[in-house]
């Protein structure tokens, strides 16, 4: 069996696979990084709406409520089957890359917003005190006060929710999207060796996943607060 | 747009569908007690082990924890038969879940296991407690005060992971909503049905594990 | 007119009654202090005078006319009249002192940068801490602190400041210095009205004590009255008390 490795790998590292991988190391690593921006910037504007107080804001505050509680409870493979199905009977004629990114979006905003709204929530309520004696607005306490202060909190989860994701992407494979995992399965399918091909595949998750989680253990000691008030 | 949302088709599939969530369950809660033993002798390897045996387990729990467990159980159900070494779906994707929870598992026990300090065991030692005593009633506590929140997190997550198995052909509740939807392809609505019962399955995993953590292990858990 | 009064104002957290009737007024000038025992209600009514925790039932008056907590333009109205100081000094921890001063000004009432800056900048020379312009809030002592965020609530050119326990929080040592500044505001002829445990401060500077207990006012008057000719048994036993040290 290692013998059929040795000599299938010059074959397997040939310029056009190589080429192939890559191109599907970068469609997983663009999957998971404009999702979670994505959903970072919807998350917030979820964590934001659902600390707001006023009476005719109720129902905006249970739909958020209704879709962070939702989505963190669906397996991403559930999620993904359900948006593919809906694009389908909506007749929305995209690429499978963008249902993946949405179905991504989706969870992401879930997700983060739940990481905002701890980030928030860190902050101490006698800034929110102090700010609303002043006469500011729950909109400039956030952007003036709070935010400034909570951002660090927030970005390391939600940075590691990132790479945590990256590993997630791998079922976008079953819709077809040209990822990591898909591209495996076409070369397994070409006559690869499976060992070879989906040990390579292994192999390329663990170069993007690992500097990146170093990177967010590096964050996250960075921005820990020096002191505590 | 001609589409018309239908459901009359899905409900009399409903118990095909439980009995499919059942099966996730199962995986689970398998995979979830294999990663404990595995988990149990990492944490021991790393906290009391010779710098190689430490060094492996590092590699294990690295390379288990920044690789996907679909890839991972690719490799096992696929790449393993050419060494002759074969698995029935089921049993690729037990043990698949199983490696990928021991790595996680073997992390969290670690906290665990650092989280008893000395003092506390010499407090129970000089308190007069023998070797077994102070493992009951002062360290085990302990532990499970820390680590329960981790594990009942982990074990939520594990059983909505099981929903990959669908990708092998396993009949968990996934693979089950694959089948209806092959049959009679209300999809949109089939998915819907099987998304709703694993929001139910998790919302009364995540009530049952806080009313116990809170009740017997004295553990911070939140309802929600 | 007086500037401020209050007619059988009553306020609760949940169930729990906090304020049962109180009942007083306040004329432009005056220093009034609240004192009395821990739970007495004395922080809670400063809270309900800016906004922070709505009455259950009774009516603020400012310069005659009722403040309608409920809307939230009467609250503006009221916050841009009444400036409060709270004992855990409250700065914004992400911005320097100078920033913390002008905030308010520039961004809420529109005032332009200079000018918010010039009168900040005379602001805090007053309080003492004209060379800490650009320090951050963790730089600073608990007493600075405080002046900075007395400077603050100044900076809002309010009616009347509220000072709640302002010293409280401080090291011995660190009292004096605000202390100091708070007589500053009195010359200047500002409305205070101010909870603190101080009694030798609160005997000499205020023009009119009103003593709490329970959520109700027992007993008010000048300091003379209270500390020296208390009448009610209630606040002849505080003030005994507090004496003794």
């Amino acid at each position: 069996m290692f013998e059929q490795i040795v000599d299938a790998a010059p074959r397997f590292f040939g310029y056009y696979n190589v080429l192939f991988l890559l191109q599907a190391l970068a469609a997983t690593f663009l999957l998971s990084l404009v999702g979670c921006v994505l959903g970072f910037g919807f998350g917030f504007l979820l964590a934001v709406t659902r600390r707001t107080t006023g009476r005719r804001l109720l129902p905006l505050r249970v739909l958020t409520i209704v879709f962070s509680e939702a989505f963190r409870r669906v397996p991403f493979l559930v999620t993904l089957m359900l948006v593919f199905f809906a694009f389908q009977a909506l007749r929305l004629e995209t690429s499978m890359f963008t249902v993946a990114l949405v179905s991504v979006c989706l969870i992401a905003t879930a997700f983060i917003a739940e990481i905002v709204r701890s980030g928030l929530a860190s902050v101490h309520q006698n800034q929110w005190d102090a700010a609303a004696a002043m006469n500011f607005t729950y909109l400039e306490t956030l952007r003036y006060i709070v935010v400034p202060q909570a951002w660090k909190v927030m970005l390391p989860p939600a940075f590691s929710f990132f790479v945590l994701f990256i590993k997630d992407t791998a079922l976008a494979s079953q819709i077809g999207v040209v990822e990591l995992t898909f591209a495996g399965k076409v070369l397994a399918n070409k006559g690869f060796p499976a060992a070879l091909t989906f040990g390579t595949i292994l192999v390329l998750y663990f170069a993007l996943s690992w500097p990146l989680a170093r990177f967010g253990q590096w964050m996250e000691v960075k921005l820990a607060p020096a002191r505590t008030r | 747009m001609n589409f018309a949302v239908d459901f009359s088709d899905i409900w009399p599939r409903v118990p095909y569908l439980l009995g499919g969530a059942w099966l996730s369950l199962q995986i689970a809660f398998l995979a979830f007690c294999g990663g404990m033993i595995i988990g149990l002798f990492g944490a021991m390897a790393k906290t009391y082990g010779g710098p190689w045996l430490r060094r492996i387990v590092d590699i294990y729990v690295s390379f288990f924890t920044n690789t996907p467990q679909l890839v991972q159980i690719y490799f096992i159900f696929f790449a393993l038969p050419d060494w002759g070494v074969r698995f029935s779906p089921y049993v690729a994707v037990l043990l698949g879940m199983t490696l990928n929870a021991g790595a996680y598992l073997t992390q969290v026990q670690r906290t665990g296991f650092t989280s008893v300090r000395r003092a506390e065991i010499e407090a129970a030692e000089t308190l007069g407690f023998t070797r077994m005593q102070s493992v009951r009633y002062v360290i085990l506590p302990h532990i499970m005060k820390t680590l329960f929140p981790p594990l009942s997190n982990l074990y939520i997550l594990m059983t909505l992971g099981t929903s990959m198995a669908a990708v092998f052909g396993v009949e968990e509740l996934t693979g089950r909503a694959f089948n209806i939807n092959s049959e009679t392809f209300r999809s949109v609505e089939v998915f819907l049905v099987a998304a709703g019962i694993y929001i139910v399955i998790t919302f009364m995993a995540t009530l049952l594990l806080a009313g116990v953590g809170r009740r017997f292990f004295r553990a911070k858990m939140s309802y929600f | 007119m007086p500037q401020l009064e209050l007619v059988d104002l009553r306020a609760s957290y949940g169930d729990h009654v906090v304020l049962e009737r109180i009942s007083f007024s306040v004329n432009k000038g005056e220093i009034i202090s609240l004192i009395g025992p821990s739970g007495s209600g004395k922080s809670t009514l400063l809270r309900v005078l800016v906004g922070l925790l709505p009455p259950a039932s009774g009516t603020v008056l400012v310069d005659g006319k009722a403040v309608d907590y409920r809307s939230s333009s009467a609250v503006r109205d009221a916050r841009a009249r009444m400036a409060i100081v709270f004992q855990q000094f409250n700065l914004f921890q992400n911005m320097d002192v100078l920033a913390n001063v002008t905030i308010a000004p520039v961004k809420v009432k529109g005032q332009s940068p200079a000018e918010a800056e010039a009168y900040a900048t005379q602001l805090l020379e007053r309080v003492g801490l004209g060379h800490k312009l650009h320090a951050y809030p963790d730089e600073l002592s608990g007493g600075q602190q405080q002046r900075v965020a007395i400077a603050r609530a100044l900076a809002l050119k309010p009616e009347i400041v509220l000072l709640d326990e302002v010293t409280s929080a401080l090291d011995p040592e660190l009292v004096n210095e605000v202390l100091d500044v708070i007589r500053l505001l009195a010359a200047d002829g500002m409305t205070i009205f101010f909870v603190s445990h101080e009694m030798a401060f609160v005997r000499e500077v205020s023009s009119k004590v009103i003593f709490m207990a329970d959520g109700n006012v027992v007993e008010s008057g000048t300091p003379a009255q209270i500390f020296d000719a208390p009448q009610q048994p209630r606040t002849r036993d505080f003030v005994g008390k507090i004496l003794r040290h």
